[in-house]
């Protein structure tokens, strides 16, 4: 278990080194000069070759490289060009939001999606099943801007019971924190229940065809045992590594949710650095993202050790 | 079950009061003004850049000389008196009593001649200013003087402009940072005080009212008069840049003022009986097609008439703003009803139809070279114009190669002095607000001195000529009279063609009165 901990550690240094190579020349490649982003729109052409020296945007791209991965060596992100913050500090603030709005999110899913999909299974074919299917399909389809937009008029504007927008930090009393998530944690939810929900049926309904599943029943368990205990602990591998890609997807993928809700999470700053030429937040932030992936899979990986006694590392 | 009701009824209880004292009143902050200003604020130094969110930052926390008033007329604000030589080379101020900043300071005339030394290496109409100034001095602590080489007519105008770079007066240990570098320390003297530990960017922007200004005792208009504070606190938005989400949180009354609704967003404002829709703005914006001049076709003085006769700007404003009441056609350069608009010299713009414009491309000998578009697509307020720009050109008989892009990366393309089939470009459209382009000396876009103009880089001795008169010349008479002169000769070589004018009302509140008339986003004078 210790060498495979090891092994897994070891093996995302190059998987980051080679994220930050690619982020760094293709960000190089991509059309758009920050320079004369940041300069506005009445600068003078020597306005902005000025700030692109100030950057080191003159420089050869081999240097440019040099320099930003000495630094990144040295566990330096840089500094926003636009912000005149480190990124480092950058990425603390807006983690807050995004962590809280993927947790809530994840925690709601699967909360409603892993008893919808066990009891699909066991009703399959019923009206239970069929209506999971069915909301599986709308959750699958409906844009989340659309959803978003739907729950605000009903929720916010015609029944007045949660705020339209904003997120305020748990520093800031748990009431406000919490009743700013909700509405953006539903939209955000809606799509990963109908897909952990699809995976935990599918998972429970191979299991329960099983020779075990059928002694259970034969030795007079309930049912609601041979589902917990025996079908659900069984598929829990497939169900733990969906609900894993889940989480993975969400760190990065709330971008429409908190533009929706006004919410400044990382989701957000990517886009609007992506948007600015903002090199080192952007480069900094996609790292980040990175070893996120790699830290939850390697997290997803160990707890099938719990679930699944037969699996060994 | 009683026992294990009871510890987690308590449990319950105990959260329940924890998160009530967490979140009840836990800021006791006064009346705060929460406002959607139209973009994001990433940058803090409004003489660093001319990025309009750093200059409405500067409007918060640092006062100005002079300042415009809503009929844009120049009128005192720091300065109480001033006086001029006979030969009008020695300018002597005095400030008024009472300026202080943010760290208790008084302001001196060394602050002033400081900032005005920074401002003058960034500004175009600074560095054209301090072309005819010899030096400054301070001979008392409230008093400064400039002395010049030689008489120039825009020394009021210059200390007085309302947009980017406006001449804020910072502390001089700010001030002489230098000009390519950013400042750090944000005290100022102005009505607010930036709160720098809430500043968040992408997320809010705190500023909390000065109270130890002193404001003057005339009217606030435009960026003159008293700027009376009667909030608290101003925090802006800056997460919030939906349009649809600007809406629903005005309607909700979670936020008091979006600064420049979307247009489409104005018809379910006006629908809500919560909410005014005040123009603040009176002078409005101008919508403007740039011609790269360096490059076929647009290199032809011809061809840019053709396109120019060919740009309806009915077309372009109806299909961009698309509200009746809000746009107006206008041919004048320097937008009109304001000092220096005029229509002198404009009938290829005003009066020029379709077939016109097909008869001078005929004559041009145009060669049938397409015309590379730039079009932002993320951008609304301007997405639509090199749509529009494109059709009529079309119909004019122009070969069109419309590219769509995010707005920066057309910012750095235009930048690009290379021919458009290596990376450059012949056509971007943009807006301005009036007081950036009403005289020919901010008027970016007029300026045709070749390379070392704005983007597009016309050459035009004669406009330089007319250009460099204007700024020496102080009858306003006379000034005016070169104003029209250069406008005829902008439309004759065709520097660029402006393509209407708009406004874009602010959505306040019901109750939030006392938004100020003038060319800018002020936030003094407010009440909530």
């Amino acid at each position: 278990m210790f060498a495979f901990l090891v092994k897994r550690i070891l093996a995302t240094v190059p998987v980051l080194l080679i994220v930050a190579v690619l982020v760094f020349l293709l960000l190089r490649l991509t059309p758009g000069d920050p320079a004369a982003i940041i300069a506005g729109d009445a600068a003078s052409p020597e306005n902005i070759a000025k700030i692109r020296e100030n950057f080191g945007l003159d420089k050869p791209l081999p240097v440019q490289f040099g320099i930003w991965f000495g630094n990144l060596m040295r566990g330096d992100l840089g500094e926003s060009y636009f912000f005149k913050i480190k990124v480092a500090a950058l990425i603390g603030q807006r983690i807050e939001p995004t962590l809280a709005l993927s947790l809530c999110t994840i925690v709601i899913a699967v909360a409603v999606a892993v008893p919808l999909g066990v009891l699909a299974a066991w009703k399959q074919g019923g009206w239970l099943d069929r209506a999971l299917m069915g909301f599986s399909v709308m959750g699958f389809s409906i844009p989340v801007f659309v959803l978003g937009y739907l729950l605000i008029w009903l929720v916010s504007l015609k029944l007045g019971w949660l705020p339209v927008q904003g997120y305020e930090r748990i520093g800031g009393g748990f009431v406000p924190f919490i009743r700013h998530l909700i509405l953006p944690s539903i939209t955000l939810s809606v799509i990963y229940i109908a897909l952990i929900a699809r995976v935990t049926r599918a998972a429970v309904q191979d299991v329960l065809s099983e020779d075990y599943i059928r002694t259970a029943r034969a030795k007079g368990l309930p049912e609601n045992r041979v589902l917990i205990s025996h079908a659900l602990a069984n598929a829990a591998v497939p169900i733990i590594t969906v609900i894993g890609i889940g989480v993975a997807l969400l760190i990065g993928g709330v971008v429409v949710t908190e533009s929706v809700y006004g919410i400044p999470g990382l989701g957000r700053l990517t886009v609007d650095a992506v948007l600015a030429r903002d090199f080192p937040t952007i480069q900094g932030v996609i790292l980040f993202f990175s070893f996120v992936y790699v830290l939850i899979n390697l997290l997803v990986d160990i707890s099938y050790l719990f679930f699944d006694p037969r699996i060994r590392y | 079950m009683n026992l294990l009701d009871r510890p987690f009824k308590n449990l319950i209880a105990t959260l329940a009061l924890g998160a009530a004292s967490l979140s009840g009143g836990a800021f006791a902050q006064g009346t705060v003004l929460k406002v959607i200003p139209h973009s994001n604020l990433s940058i803090l130094d409004p003489i660093w850049t001319t990025q309009y969110m750093a200059r409405n930052h500067g409007y918060m926390i640092y006062d100005t000389l002079f300042g415009t008033d809503e009929k844009g007329q120049i009128k005192p604000q720091m300065v109480d008196t001033w006086d001029v030589s006979p030969d009008n080379r020695l300018w002597t101020f005095k400030l008024r009593k009472g300026l202080e900043f943010h760290d208790g300071k008084p302001v001196t005339g060394e602050d002033v001649i400081a900032s005005l030394s920074r401002w003058s290496k960034r500004d175009a109409m600074g560095q054209k200013l301090f072309t005819f100034v010899g030096r400054m001095d301070s001979p008392a602590p409230d008093t400064f003087r400039i002395f010049l080489t030689e008489s120039c007519g825009i020394m009021l105008d210059a200390l007085g402009k309302p947009s980017s770079n406006v001449p804020f007066i910072m502390p001089k240990r700010v001030a002489d940072t230098p000009a390519d570098k950013q400042i750090e320390d944000y005290t100022g003297s102005g009505p607010y005080i930036f709160k720098r530990d809430e500043f968040k960017p992408g997320d809010k922007a705190v500023y909390l009212k000065n109270t130890k200004y002193v404001p003057r005792k005339e009217a606030a208009s435009g960026s003159t008069g008293g700027k009376n504070v009667y909030v608290d606190r101003v925090e802006w938005n800056l997460a919030l840049r939906d349009a649809q989400a600007q809406v629903n949180a005005l309607s909700k009354g979670e936020v008091d003022i979006i600064e420049q609704p979307a247009f489409e967003s104005y018809a379910a404002l006006a629908a809500d009986k919560g909410i005014d829709i005040v123009n603040g703005n009176n002078l409005g914006f101008q919508y403007m097609v740039r011609f790269n001049h360096l490059h076929p076709p647009f290199n032809n003085p011809k061809v840019r008439q053709a396109a120019i006769a060919a740009f309806n700007q009915e077309a372009f404003l109806k299909a961009q703003v698309g509200i009746k009441e809000y746009y107006k056609s206008c041919a004048s350069m320097f937008v009109c009803n304001t000092p220096y608009g005029s229509l002198k010299g404009s009938d290829l713009m005003g009066k020029s139809t379709m077939k016109k414009a097909q008869d001078l491309l005929k004559a041009s000998g145009y060669d049938g070279t397409p015309v590379l578009v730039m079009k932002p697509t993320d951008l609304a307020s301007i997405t639509k114009l090199p749509d529009v720009a494109a059709q009529l050109l079309r119909q004019a008989g122009f070969k069109v190669d419309l590219q769509s892009m995010d707005w920066n990366t057309l910012v750095s393309r235009r930048a690009k002095k290379d021919a458009p089939a290596a990376g450059g470009w012949n056509i971007f459209a943009t807006a301005w607000v009036s007081p950036d382009i009403w005289n020919p000396l901010t008027n970016a876009a007029i300026g045709a001195a070749g390379e070392k103009s704005w983007f597009g880089w016309p050459t035009d001795a004669e406009i330089e000529k007319l250009r460099d008169q204007f700024a020496r010349e102080a009858d306003a008479t006379k000034r005016k009279a070169l104003a029209e002169a250069i406008q005829t000769r902008a439309y004759e070589i065709g520097t660029h063609a402006p393509v209407g004018e708009y406004i874009n009302p602010a959505a306040l509140k019901k109750g939030v009165t006392g938004l100020v008339i003038g060319p800018g986003n002020f936030y003094w004078n407010i009440k909530k």
